[in-house]
């Protein structure tokens, strides 16, 4: 074996600086004429020990390297290749100490079993790893049994909804028409989600080989996937493994030597939450705004330019090959009775690990957050999680023992959602993360429903007053009337679900949204409006550290002086009141 | 209309015919010219025989079509829930402050920066996060801005 070096080379990964860690490495080899393989993968999902680096192949097993620093790597990479224990910040590793390595055995890994792990631009790499094996196998198989497998192993939806994709899948089998189509919905537009990207960027040919098995299932010639504009590297990952896979006869004519034709494109978004919804998503492909239509007739009856259509997730594809692959019995084996398998997460906010995790689904939340996610990331303590994003809502400490499946979830008034889990605490403000919401999702309503364009915006109102300081007991009642006709009024799901996230902090933060009204304060001290930033004289010693970190110097005194904030050009950022090393700057 | 005719007639080419091609055809056109201004969609509108109406409808819908030219550096800030929850208000208030934009204006005076607010940059784990052109800026606090900033000043070009 030889001395391979992987690189975490994702969105996130980039964005911490692998690049530069890349290319020192790069230049460690060549100077040095090491005997290295040097590789590029994905994300493993510790985003929060970007960059990352993994050793590999020689007497001391695999080791990960978290939060590596260009200039040291060098040595490290010196030390493995010397045989000895590599020192620095070790994160995983199979021989010796790693801090993470407990935390890693909680979790499940079906749908990431490929990422941070293989090359996602190689082929090669994934047809080692097992890739592609399933579509040979299922090219045997009767369509019939196909669709059996995936109804069997319980798999539901990833997109948010959770509805059983094999019946969803026998549907669109059993309609009648000339030409179908089968889609994959990339479009993730929840902000604070980014579950799909890793897939799409770290193990593009799962997905590619859970749509042809789709497509052969259901008898479908064409497929496309949508995918948001924002994520580029995803889109590139993309569309080199659809030519690869092309090349080698997975994708085109007469596929693996059979009759079966399928082609496959992409198509990318323009920036439009509700085209993640699918009948808004077709119209969009199909080069129009993006309005959501009334279903019946649903897309497996008439779809994309009217033909029968199956749309379903990234996360929810990327599972059909390990199915086919393993079978249901296997994949039931994970989760519980009625939501089997593993769901992939998001962790991020006041979470110690933020980044990503599969776990299998019926784990309790307060295991997520404690176990795989490292518990809080500072001494403020838990106060909710939200879960689903703007169609969703916040879940309190007390409900924290609820276990992970789409019945449980729903009953505290939260959904599952795509897999987004946002961690708050004493810090954040409930009332101020609901007017975030109805802002997202005023902003992104397509304006079709009366009660959606305009409801939200009544809600927004509202809630921006309360955050002012100007809000009225009335109020309360009020969002709570707009929320059930909003809910009522709505064709789809971007409204019916929009005043989710006002409903779960009204029932379990009432008290927050009381200090805004009665007592005009924050108690979390976020809305501005309600803070103000004094400086205590007989504290302050004039060391002029919080005028030199002013962004809009509004702090004026000089050295050994009291200083003196101009509250009218004051922009409440905090800087000051973080900098002072005295206490010499009250908050409220 | 800033490119020449032949260019953008390469791109209806390109299209023409194809099912589906408005969305990623106005993709490549604003690529080629930094937006959609009136002209150019007359001209696609006339070209594609697609309603003008229909064209600036889909400009107008998704949030990626800009109907204004773009300054020299755009700066996304993201506005996720992860950025929201780490303080990305201050980010963003800072922000403007040090471009000196006003509520609901997007580029600079100077036409240096072009502010755009976006949903996800999807590296939540470095909370709050500014991407400016290609580069990621994240753990930001409001007085690290005018420090970012400063490197991307515009310099008079030297002769
Ligand atoms: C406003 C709105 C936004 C949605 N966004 C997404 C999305 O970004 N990704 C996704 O997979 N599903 C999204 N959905 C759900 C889709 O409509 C659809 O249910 C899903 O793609 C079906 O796939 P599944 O059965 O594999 O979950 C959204 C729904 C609504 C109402």
């Amino acid at each position: 074996m030889s001395f391979v070096i992987k690189v975490g080379m994702a969105s996130c990964g980039l964005a911490a600086g692998a690049m530069d860690v890349y290319l020192a490495i790069k230049q460690h080899i060549q100077s040095s004429d090491l005997p290295v393989i040097l590789k590029k993968t994905a994300c493993i999902g510790m985003c929060f020990e970007e960059p990352i680096v993994e050793f590999w192949g020689l007497e001391q097993g695999r080791i990960a390297l978290g939060k590596v620093d260009p200039q040291t790597i060098g040595s490290l990479m010196d030390d493995y290749l010397a045989g000895k224990q590599v020192q620095g910040n070790v994160i995983l590793a199979e021989k010796q100490e790693g801090v993470h390595n407990e935390l890693f055995g909680e979790q499940v890994r079906i749908v990431l079993r490929n990422c941070g792990v293989i090359d996602p631009e190689s082929l090669a790499d994934y047809e080692a790893a097992g890739g592609y094996q399933a579509l040979a196998k299922a090219l045997k198989m009767d369509r019939k049994k196909i669709i059996e497998e995936v109804k069997d192993s319980g798999l539901r939806g990833r997109g948010g909804a959770g509805f059983s994709t094999g019946m969803k899948w026998s549907f669109c089998h059993a309609a009648k028409g000339d030409k179908k189509y089968v889609v994959c919905n990339a479009d993730e537009g929840d902000p604070g989600a980014f579950m799909d990207r890793s897939v799409l960027e770290g193990d593009p040919h799962s997905i590619i080989e859970g749509m042809i098995i789709g497509a052969y299932a259901m008898g479908a010639g064409e497929g496309y996937i949508y995918c948001r504009a924002e994520y580029p590297l995803a889109i590139k990952h993309l569309k080199d493994a659809i030519e690869a896979a092309t090349a080698r006869g997975y994708l085109g004519k007469k596929i693996l030597g059979t009759s079966f034709d399928f082609e496959l494109h992409i198509k990318e978004g323009a920036g439009a939450f509700v085209c993640g919804e699918e009948t808004a998503l077709m119209a969009s492909i199909e080069g129009k705004r993006g309005m959501p239509t009334i279903r019946p007739p649903f897309p497996a009856e008439s779809g994309l330019w009217g033909k029968p259509t199956n749309i379903n997730n990234v996360e929810t594809w990327a599972n059909i090959s390990w199915i086919i692959s393993n079978g249901a019995a296997a994949y039931r084996k994970y989760g519980t009775e009625k939501s089997p398998g593993t769901k992939v997460f998001a962790l991020a906010g006041k979470i110690a690990n933020s980044g990503l995790i599969e776990v299998p689904m019926g784990i309790s939340i307060r295991d997520v957050i404690y176990k795989v996610g490292g518990g809080m990331k500072t001494e403020s303590p838990f106060k909710a999680v939200q879960l689903g994003g703007p169609s969703g809502g916040c879940i309190p400490a007390s409900l924290l023992d609820t276990t992970v499946d789409y019945d449980s979830i729903t009953k505290t008034g939260a959904i599952m959602g795509s897999g987004g889990m946002v961690v708050m605490d004493e810090n954040t403000c409930m009332v101020d993360v609901a007017r975030f919401f109805l802002n997202f999702t005023q902003n992104e309503s397509c304006g079709k429903c009366t009660f959606c364009r305009i409801g939200t915006r009544r809600m927004l109102e509202i809630l921006t007053a309360i955050t002012e300081g100007k809000g009225s007991l009335e109020d309360i009642e009020k969002l709570e009337a707009l929320a059930v006709n909003i809910i009522k009024g709505s064709l789809c799901g971007l409204g019916q679900t929009a005043p989710n996230p006002v409903l779960t902090t009204l029932r379990y933060f009432k008290n927050e949204y009381l200090a805004h009204i009665t007592e005009k304060r924050c108690p979390a001290g976020v809305c501005t409006a309600l803070l103000k930033y004094e400086i205590i004289p007989d504290k302050c010693i004039g060391c002029t550290a919080c005028a030199r970190k002013c962004p809009v110097n509004c702090i004026a005194g000089s050295v050994k002086q009291v200083h003196v904030i101009d509250q009218g050009r004051c922009i409440k950022c905090g800087a000051c009141y973080s900098t002072c090393k005295f206490n010499a700057i009250k908050k409220g | 209309m800033q490119t020449a005719f032949s260019k953008l007639d390469a791109v209806i080419a390109k299209y023409h015919g194809r099912k589906g091609a408005l969305i990623p055809l106005m993709q490549e056109v604003q690529e080629l010219e930094g937006f959609l201004s009136q002209a150019t969609m007359r001209y696609l509108s006339e070209q594609m025989q697609i309603p003008a109406a229909e064209i600036y409808g889909v400009a107008t819908f998704y949030s990626m079509f800009r109907l204004k030219p773009k300054g020299r550096h755009t700066i996304r800030m993201c506005k996720g829930t992860a950025c929201h929850v780490s303080g990305a208000n201050g980010i963003s208030m800072a922000l403007r402050e040090a471009l000196n934009l006003g509520e609901g204006e997007e580029t600079t005076a100077d036409n240096n920066f072009t502010l755009m607010e976006v949903a996800c940059l999807g590296c939540c784990s470095l909370a709050p996060v500014i991407m400016i052109d290609e580069r990621t800026f994240g753990k930001l606090t409001p007085e690290k801005i005018p420090a970012i900033l400063e490197k991307f000043a515009f310099v008079q070009e030297e002769k």
